[in-house]
């Protein structure tokens, strides 16, 4: 393989974002024909160097040859025309244009738009490469799977000769993912390179020839993937070797039932029906985890179990009483402890660590409507410690880093001592120090017996802490599982939706 | 009293009363799809008018007093550019920052130039309606203003820019999504630029057509809140030349027929007609809610991180 | 997913106060080609406008006057944007406090001050509240942007206003379009002898120092704050940010309102068109100047009627048109934001 010209390559790559090295003299060539896993955690710098090879960020060091040329890509635009495409994680596409025009967007071929000749490039494009989707449909009413084939159809559609795909299975069901493989595969064929960014040691084995590991910003391995094994990747990848977390066996449920959601119903942003009648307890002393490919109504569950939202229909119940919904006020009260999907959403930015850390049981530090700034700060400096939050009381919370600011979020939720935790994405986006911290308060609560409800995209983070299962699909609880007989597979299977009906009778029965 | 001629007149009027507007509004209708709202519009109206009607009368060419018009319209965008597109300013402010700045520039000119003459300076030979149809009953309606007939002919054409060329692609993109433009390869910065250009152009032309043909003069309060009618009838209009017609012909047609009640001896006072189109626009917002087609990613500077 | 990031962080405290300094070393070298147009010379203006006012007492005392109203408003604009809610209408609420202003003040003939100046306030204020709600209520149940509906309004008053001055409040005798002179009683008393300074300046030292009460020390101040730096995550925390802004944005309207009163009870004596020579747009400009606090805001108010002050002795020694005072006001607010701009976005390592 050495001896081929790589189609890629990138020499001495250095990008620092103030005192921080994000890619510390980086090398990487990428041969024709291969896809390339690029491994690390989240924040070792993948996605920083890839942003440098599409022209979004300008390295401070450094060069890239592309074709035995050297490239200057000073955007994307710069990128297209040496043939680099990018399928972002969080997907590029204009959602008010159609598929068609996304797809020719900037490399429409004249100044005028001539329908049906960019509809003919498009269906030419999807042909060759074996995809179908209507050019004519509007982007913003496809599912996450269509996007993505939309954005590598937009790739392909620029003649890229080498495809980056930024986490491309994390909205993917295992079979979604499989297809995608797939068709990866397939573009290998047709003389493409592909370079697929992930965090997961078994997609690496699955599709890649060669992985290149990045920690903190620095290559520390690059292999044959036939010649390595995941513990050697995740050695390389973390430094160190992971801790499992481990559950207490012992532990007891408490036939107590901590939270009921009987027959809820939502719409999304669009008016679209995102929550079907979800109906799920959740007992003192219990992980539930609820599955399922993003988009499938988590996000609204979540957000109306953190009253965020109010719903259509359905009734929420903590300890035997009922909750107002759409005032987050009232779940504070019944002692619901809320960990938002998005913790920039759970924490003001702007505010300082103090304020994040007791704004939201103010009461407790006001008297006759003036705050009593000296409890505030004891309380803070008291969380601080506890919680070990990197930061002093009067750092602004955006100067944190995710981590820090997961932690203001559970110091905030769990010093109340909650009867329900609503765990939404808790872990998204942290490295594997926090990620840690985090499981481990969560099983900290549900010993100690609150009911603790896990909702997660991550099926691994699912498996681990859950004692049981939901299967959450186009807005409807498609099926239940308990920690002992939950297989990825069926899982799976059912987070894809095609065979629900008989896949939750087999697993009830 | 209500005939035909009447009718006919009323028509002409609200036509003529309409061009200003409508040519702001279509300049600022083409901004705010690339995601800026250009709050610098009513100051741009009147230094536009000022420099045309001053280039106008220096150079006894009102073509000449039209390109100065145009050319203080881009200025000013561009500057709005500057601080909005490239420094990633709050559009708010820095639109009204541009208002206050231009409207000033113009004041302080006019008083150098002027003095403090008591009666407005006017021009010799201003721009003269275009009468066709002559001797039909309709003539009062096509007796019009070369600016108001190009001003007609913009709807259509600003509508099939944004909907068929490239470039109006590239615009609703940018104005959507900028990050997903900026992934496709097109110059987020680059097509915000040139539809601030455009639209300024069409901001000045709008200047313009008030100091070089409606009135054929200048005075400090020409413009008198027409920029801010022009951002209402975008709103109003849902970012569609057709409706922004439609929005700037129902003020043009209410000031019409204040006039004409007033001219026909009718006494109301003239002010609850002028308020009439800010009233209603703030009903349609009112009832378009939350449903109002906002451009997403109007106010929402874009800049990469790294 | 990136160990660090581009983020917005204040400039040190140094640089922040060297800030403003610039952009008015800024402002001033680029008016300068505008002076030299007007065929003056730019540090004898300058003279004219920062220091000479500044010298004698006659003009100190007239930058208190002016600043009155600009500290009123300053503080209506400021509060509301700490709330994130963009209050383009102070304009407008002020011509509705003083249209108010203008009607009570007829009314209460023969009534103690004690009782009458406290009404006019209170009814400016309420006016001023009334004139936000509209704006403020599609804000906060549909979501239409403020900015626009306020700016709207604000014509709409002065519509209003003109109407009544041309209509059944023109003066009979002198058929000018000005109210009756308010009732003696009604009158804010001057504060110093030969001086125009009045009550309504005291008021303007209350609004400065509530601002700053309100933000340091009171629950209310830290949900308006909270609700303007993040508003899902303050909801999601507790804080009922509609109502929150609502209030914000009424508390503002009336304080705006109650600008308004100053002028017709304190300066005019009656509404005239015009009474605000945009007084409400200036507000903005020194709500973001002085980084909505407020000792920013008081600096700033004095700073720009000391331009005030100074442009008309400017205008009058050396013939530059006093809109050059308006183009001041201006360039300030674009230069400050840009320098501002370049100073506060830091790049930072988040912490581990």
């Amino acid at each position: 393989m050495s001896v081929m010209q790589p189609v890629v390559m990138m020499q001495g790559i250095v990008k620092r974002f103030g005192a921080l090295v994000a890619s510390d003299h980086v090398d990487l060539d990428i041969l024709p024909n291969e896809i390339h896993a690029l491994l690390g955690e989240n924040g070792a710098g993948k996605t920083t160097l890839m942003k440098i090879l599409y022209g979004l960020y300008q390295p401070d060091e450094g060069h890239i040859v592309i074709g035995g040329q050297p490239a200057r890509l000073a955007s994307p635009a710069a990128a297209i025309a040496h043939g680099i495409g990018f399928v972002s994680q969080h997907f590029s596409l204009v959602p008010t244009l159609t598929v068609a025009e996304n797809i020719v967007l900037g490399y429409e071929g004249g100044a005028l738009l001539d329908r049906a000749a960019m509809i003919a490039s498009v269906t030419d494009t999807e042909q060759r490469y074996g995809f179908r989707v209507d050019p004519n449909a509007l982007v913003r009413n496809l599912s996450v799977g269509q996007q993505q084939r939309v954005e590598i159809l937009k790739a392909l559609y620029r003649d890229c000769r080498v495809l980056i795909l930024d986490e491309p299975t994390a909205v993917l069901t295992p079979q979604d993912a499989e297809s995608l493989f797939e068709t990866l595969r397939d573009l290998q064929q047709k003389h493409l390179s592909v370079i697929i960014i992930t965090h997961k040691l078994e997609e690496v084995m699955a599709i890649s020839q060669r992985v290149t590991v990045l920690r903190q910003g620095r290559v520390v391995g690059r292999v044959n993937t036939a010649e390595t094994s995941p513990p050697q990747l995740a050695n390389l990848m973390v430094g160190r070797n992971t801790v499992i977390v481990t559950r207490n066996l012992d532990h007891q449920i408490s036939p107590e039932v901590a939270l009921t959601v009987d027959g809820l119903r939502a719409s999304d942003r669009r008016g679209v029906a995102a929550l079907r009648g979800v109906t799920f307890h959740v007992h003192a002393g219990e992980v539930v985890g609820i599955a399922g490919v993003a988009g499938n109504g988590q996000s609204e569950l979540v957000r109306i179990l953190n009253g965020m939202q109010v719903p259509e229909g359905g009734s929420v119940v903590v300890s035997g009483k009922p909750v107002t919904l759409g005032d987050p006020r009232a779940l504070s009260r019944a002692r619901v402890g809320r960990i938002p999907e998005d913790r920039l959403k759970g924490v003001v930015g702007d505010l300082n660590v103090t304020h994040n850390l007791t704004l939201e049981r103010i009461d407790d530090y006001t008297r006759a409507g003036h705050l009593d700034h000296k409890s505030m700060r004891e309380t803070a400096e008291r969380l601080i410690h506890e919680y070990q939050i990197k930061a002093k009381p009067y750092d602004l919370a955006r100067t944190l880093s995710g981590g820090n600011m997961q932690k203001i979020i559970l110091a905030r939720t769990l010093s109340q001592r909650p009867v329900v935790v609503i765990a939404a994405q808790p872990t998204r986006g942290l490295d594997v120090g926090a990620t840690e911290y985090v499981h481990q308060k969560l099983l900290e609560q549900k010993e100690r017996g609150a009911g603790v409800l896990l909702i997660s995209e991550d099926l691994d983070e699912i498996m681990i802490l859950s004692d049981r299962i939901l299967v959450i699909y186009e807005g409807a609880i498609v099926g239940e599982f308990s920690a002992a007989n939950a297989t990825v597979e069926a899982i799976g299977l059912l987070m894809a939706g095609s065979t629900a009906r008989q896949q939750t009778v087999e697993a009830l029965s | 009293m209500i005939d035909l001629d009447f009718i006919a007149a009323l028509i002409g009027a609200t036509l003529r009363i309409s061009t200003p507007i409508l040519l702001a509004g279509l300049g600022e209708t083409i901004v705010e799809r690339a995601g800026v709202l250009n709050l610098g519009i009513e100051g741009t109206m009147l230094l536009s008018a000022f420099t045309g009607f001053v280039a106008a009368q220096l150079s006894g060419s009102l073509y000449v007093g039209l390109l100065a018009a145009v050319v203080t319209g881009v200025l000013l965008s561009l500057l709005m550019g500057l601080l909005s597109v490239s420094l990633g300013l709050n559009q708010h402010v820095a639109g009204l920052g541009i208002t206050l700045l231009a409207s000033g520039l113009a004041l302080f000119a006019f008083r150098l130039l002027y003095g403090g003459a008591s009666t407005p300076p006017s021009l010799d030979d201003s721009f003269q309606q275009i009468p066709i149809l002559t001797g039909t009953p309709l003539e009062p309606i096509f007796s019009q203003y070369g600016l108001t007939y190009l001003a007609l002919l913009l709807v259509p054409i600003v509508a099939w820019m944004i909907r068929r060329t490239a470039f109006g692609l590239r615009l609703r993109a940018v104005g959507e999504n900028p990050e997903a433009a900026d992934m496709a390869g097109i110059n987020v910065y680059r097509t915000r630029y040139v539809a601030l250009i455009l639209g300024g152009a069409l901001m000045g032309l709008g200047g313009a057509f008030l100091s070089l043909a409606q009135l054929g003069a200048f005075s400090h309060g020409i413009v008198n809140g027409r920029g801010w009618v022009a951002i209402a009838i975008v709103i109003f209009g849902n970012w569609q030349p057709m409706k922004v017609l439609a929005g700037a012909l129902l003020f043009g047609g209410l000031q019409a027929l204040q006039l004409r009640l007033q001219a026909e001896g009718l006494d109301l006072p003239y002010e609850a007609l002028l308020a009439l189109p800010y009233i209603l626009t703030i009903v349609a917002l009112a009832i378009a809610g939350r449903n109002a087609s906002y451009p997403a990613a109007l106010l929402k500077p874009y800049r990469r991180e790294g | 997913m990136l160990g660090f990031r581009l983020e917005r962080a204040p400039a040190p405290l140094w640089l922040r106060g060297f800030i403003p300094i610039l952009a008015i070393l800024v402002t001033f070298v680029l008016v300068s080609v505008l002076i030299l147009a007007a065929g003056a010379n730019p540090l004898d203006t300058f003279y004219q406008l920062l220091i000479l006012p500044l010298t004698k007492a006659t003009s100190r005392a007239e930058i208190l006057v002016k600043a009155t109203p600009l500290l009123l408003t300053g503080v209506a604009v400021a509060f509301a944007f700490a709330s994130g809610y963009y209050n383009i209408g102070a304009e407008g609420q002020l011509y509705a406090g003083a249209t108010v202003a203008a009607f009570l003040g007829t009314q209460l003939e023969g009534v103690s001050p004690l009782l009458a100046i406290p009404v006019m306030i209170l009814g400016g204020f309420i006016a001023g509240a009334l004139w936000a709600l509209p704006s403020a209520i599609l804000k906060v149940r549909l979501g239409v942007d403020e900015v626009v509906t306020t700016l709207l309004l604000n014509s709409v008053m002065i519509f209003f206003a003109s109407a009544l001055l041309n209509g059944p409040w023109r003066d009979p005798i002198s058929n000018w379009p000005q109210s009756p002179t308010i009732a003696a009683s009604a009158q804010f008393p001057q504060l110093f002898a030969r001086t125009r300074i009045h009550f309504g300046f005291v008021l303007a030292i209350l609004a400065v120092a509530a601002l700053w009460w309100v933000f340091a020390r009171t629950r209310f101040g830290l949900d308006v704050r909270a609700a303007g730096l993040g508003s899902e995550a303050a909801r999601f925390m507790g804080v009922r940010v509609g109502r929150v802004m609502l209030l914000a944005a009424l508390i503002s309207g009336g304080v705006a309102g109650v600008a308004g009163v100053s002028e017709v009870a304190g300066t005019q004596l009656h509404l005239i068109e015009g009474i605000s020579p945009g007084y409400g747009y200036t507000a903005i400009i020194i709500a973001t100047l002085g980084g909505l606090t407020a000792p920013g805001v008081a600096l700033a108010a004095l700073f720009l009627a000391l331009v005030d002050v100074g442009i008309l002795s400017a205008s009058r020694e050396l013939g530059i048109p006093t809109y050059l005072g308006e183009i001041i006001q201006a360039m300030l607010l674009l230069v400050t934001l840009a320098l501002l701009l370049l100073n506060r976005y830091r790049l930072r390592r988040a912490r581990a």
